[in-house]
């Protein structure tokens, strides 16, 4: 491997530290990376648009700036990609929805919105190289991103299987290279789910402790942005760099941020984790198993303490899920109508069918299943017995964790029943697809942060190749800093580290 | 809507129809019998929820933590007219292109 390309294989606080040093330019990198982008992307499906322009552009100016002494932000030079959920000014943002394009198909002729969400301004202003907007399920409603309205993005570890979903195209950017770090959004498992399937860390935070101004609401009593990383610390970077009180999200938290990568390093001797029995009952693939109690013993081993606790209600999650999310989203979607932005039904003779032909025509079939059953379970006659009673059930789960954080510090669980399943596997039975987020889902109601490291991958069999299994670590809420503090030690140990997909064009990701 | 327990009656395809118009989705046929088809499997399953007893159990809104604060009532700028119209599919001195919706006849 060449020098330039080991440079892009360097952790993402060596390279910033690099830039920040002046040993190595900022558009050196962004050049390597745009052209490592264009070798891979087309056969991964991370990348929805690339702004190559854009990109070297920022990456000069970030040298010009290190160039007149001004000190450079903690993601100097670093490639962040980021969920086409996420609005970037004046580049287009589809939510990998056809209803958010002007000619309903080409992502690149994408609605371009007049600002920056929070987030996005926050990384740009610590100086990373926004690379490009990533492949998703459409409006973040899936669990493989094959509900993308443009193409499917795929697992670098096998082209034949998903890379999880909401947040795939994310996952697979940092998986395969493409990207250091990435932002993604978590509603029901939306971040955690496609690390756990491609090996990567990503972190749920705390419930409002991001600001979601110019994230594209789906249901907003879940909805959370959080971060992608190769490793630990480099999620732990990008999370201080967002997380925080934002004056255009009132549902944003003023807590003090805490130095999330000071975490990584102390120790965690004495921490008690907590093991419920209802996240290894049936329905858990073997494997999955094997690896995850393989990692609780790793974490015993590192002097903390297992204990068993009970979340009883974990099997009514994926139901007040269903519900809540939908209900949510029926509403949250009804802004698009073809009058402000993106597709327009042509010919429609009065209001009403501009709005149901636009609708019909710009949303694919799992957004619209949804807007249905929300919509149905917001009916008067129906919305005792199905919003109401799944917002009672809700507290359950919520109380649940209340409960269990009395006796534990942190509950560990697995991420996925499964590991990365194949392509089309599940698209023709939504309640399936819905179950591959039975164990990410109850964090999401209860509003606490949650994250996902690798552990140990599955071995290789049967023309089956090693996939990766991730360990879910929960914590109580504004906790997060105990969830790095684990996963840091976790991760110096665990036998995922340093693995990374080969991608047969003669290069590993990293 | 009809107020029968839910359980008791499964969905069918007028109701889905109904549902449709109130979404604001213009469905073809074949949509709408697969949509009944999907809707009635996931209500089964989410009909499991009726195993709880919730009497008493307050209902959770919002798992925020914080109180929600108040901005000032101070006017600020707003979204220059231009910037505000630059991706709709349609303008018409300088607004929103919409069909009529107003019945003059």
């Amino acid at each position: 491997m060449s020098e330039n390309a080991s440079l892009l294989d360097r952790s993402m606080a060596d390279l910033a530290g690099l830039v920040a040093r002046g040993e190595v330019k900022a558009e050196l990198v962004a050049s390597l990376l745009l052209d490592r982008i264009a070798a891979r992307n087309a056969a991964l499906g991370a990348y929805l648009t690339v702004q190559r322009d854009e990109t070297l552009a920022a990456a000069r100016a970030i040298d010009e700036k290190r160039a007149r002494g001004e000190t450079l932000g903690p993601l100097a030079g670093v490639p962040i990609a980021i969920k086409d959920a996420l609005a970037t000014r004046d580049v287009p943002t589809t939510a990998a929805s056809r209803i958010l394009t002007r000619d309903g198909a080409d992502p690149a002729h994408g609605f371009r919105p007049p600002y920056d969400a929070t987030v996005v301004a926050r990384v740009r202003n610590a100086d990373a190289l926004l690379v490009g907007k990533t492949n998703m399920d459409e409006f973040a409603m899936g669990s493989s991103n094959e509900n993308s309205a443009f193409f499917p993005a795929k697992n670098p570890w096998d082209l034949t299987r998903t890379p999880g979903g909401s947040s795939g195209g994310s996952a697979v950017a940092v998986a395969a290279g493409l990207a250091h770090g990435a932002l993604g959004s978590d509603t029901g498992g939306s971040i955690r789910q496609p690390a756990a399937l491609t090996g990567t860390v990503g972190v749920k935070p705390t419930y409002g402790r991001v600001s979601r101004f110019g994230l594209f609401a789906f249901a907003s009593s879940l909805d959370q942005v959080g971060p992608f990383a190769s490793d630990v610390r480099g999620a732990a970077r990008i999370l201080r760099v967002i997380a925080g009180r934002d004056p255009h999200d009132a549902t944003s938290l003023a807590a003090p941020v805490d130095d999330y990568e000071a975490a990584c390093g102390r120790d965690v001797k004495g921490l008690r984790v907590g093991v419920p029995e209802e996240y290894f009952a049936k329905g858990l693939d073997p494997e999955v198993e094997a690896s995850v109690r393989a990692a609780l013993r790793g974490i015993e081993g590192l002097g903390c303490e297992l204990r068993p606790v009970r979340l009883p209600h974990t099997r009514y999650a994926v139901a007040t899920y269903y519900i809540i999310a939908t209900a949510e989203a029926s509403s949250n979607l009804a802004r698009y109508d073809g009058v402000r932005y993106g597709l327009r039904a042509k010919d429609a003779p009065d209001l009403g069918a501009l709005y149901a032909r636009t609708r019909a025509q710009g949303f694919g079939r799992e957004v619209k299943r949804r807007i249905m059953l929300g919509t149905y379970v917001l009916c008067a006659g129906y919305y005792d017995a199905y919003y109401l009673r799944a917002q009672r059930v809700r507290t359950l789960i919520r109380r649940d964790f209340e409960e269990a954080f009395k006796e534990v510090d942190v509950i560990a669980t697995p991420v996925s029943p499964t590991t990365a399943f194949r392509l089309g596997e599940r698209t023709e039975d939504p309640l399936a697809m819905y179950l591959a987020d039975i164990y990410t889902l109850p964090a999401s109601l209860a509003g606490v942060p949650a994250l996902s490291v690798p552990c140990a991958p599955t071995a290789p069999r049967d023309g089956t190749p090693s996939l990766p299994v991730g360990l879910h670590l929960v914590a109580p809420p504004l906790e997060e800093s105990r969830l790095f503090a684990l996963a840091h030690a976790w991760e110096q140990i665990s036998p995922a580290r340093g693995l990374r997909p080969s991608l047969g064009d003669g290069g590993s990701a990293r | 809507m009809p107020s029968d327990p839910p359980a008791a009656r499964p969905i069918d395809e007028a109701e889905v129809r109904s549902i449709a118009r109130l979404a604001h989705l213009d469905l073809p046929d074949d949509e709408i019998q697969r949509l009944t088809t999907d809707l009635a499997s996931i209500l089964a399953y989410v009909r499991q929820l009726e195993e709880l007893d919730v009497s008493g159990v307050a209902p959770t809104s919002s798992v925020l933590l914080e109180r929600l604060p108040l901005r000032p009532d101070a006017p600020h700028e707003s979204l220059p007219h231009e910037l505000a119209l630059r991706e709709a599919p349609r303008v018409s001195e300088d607004g929103f292109e919409v069909p009529a919706f107003v019945d003059e006849g």
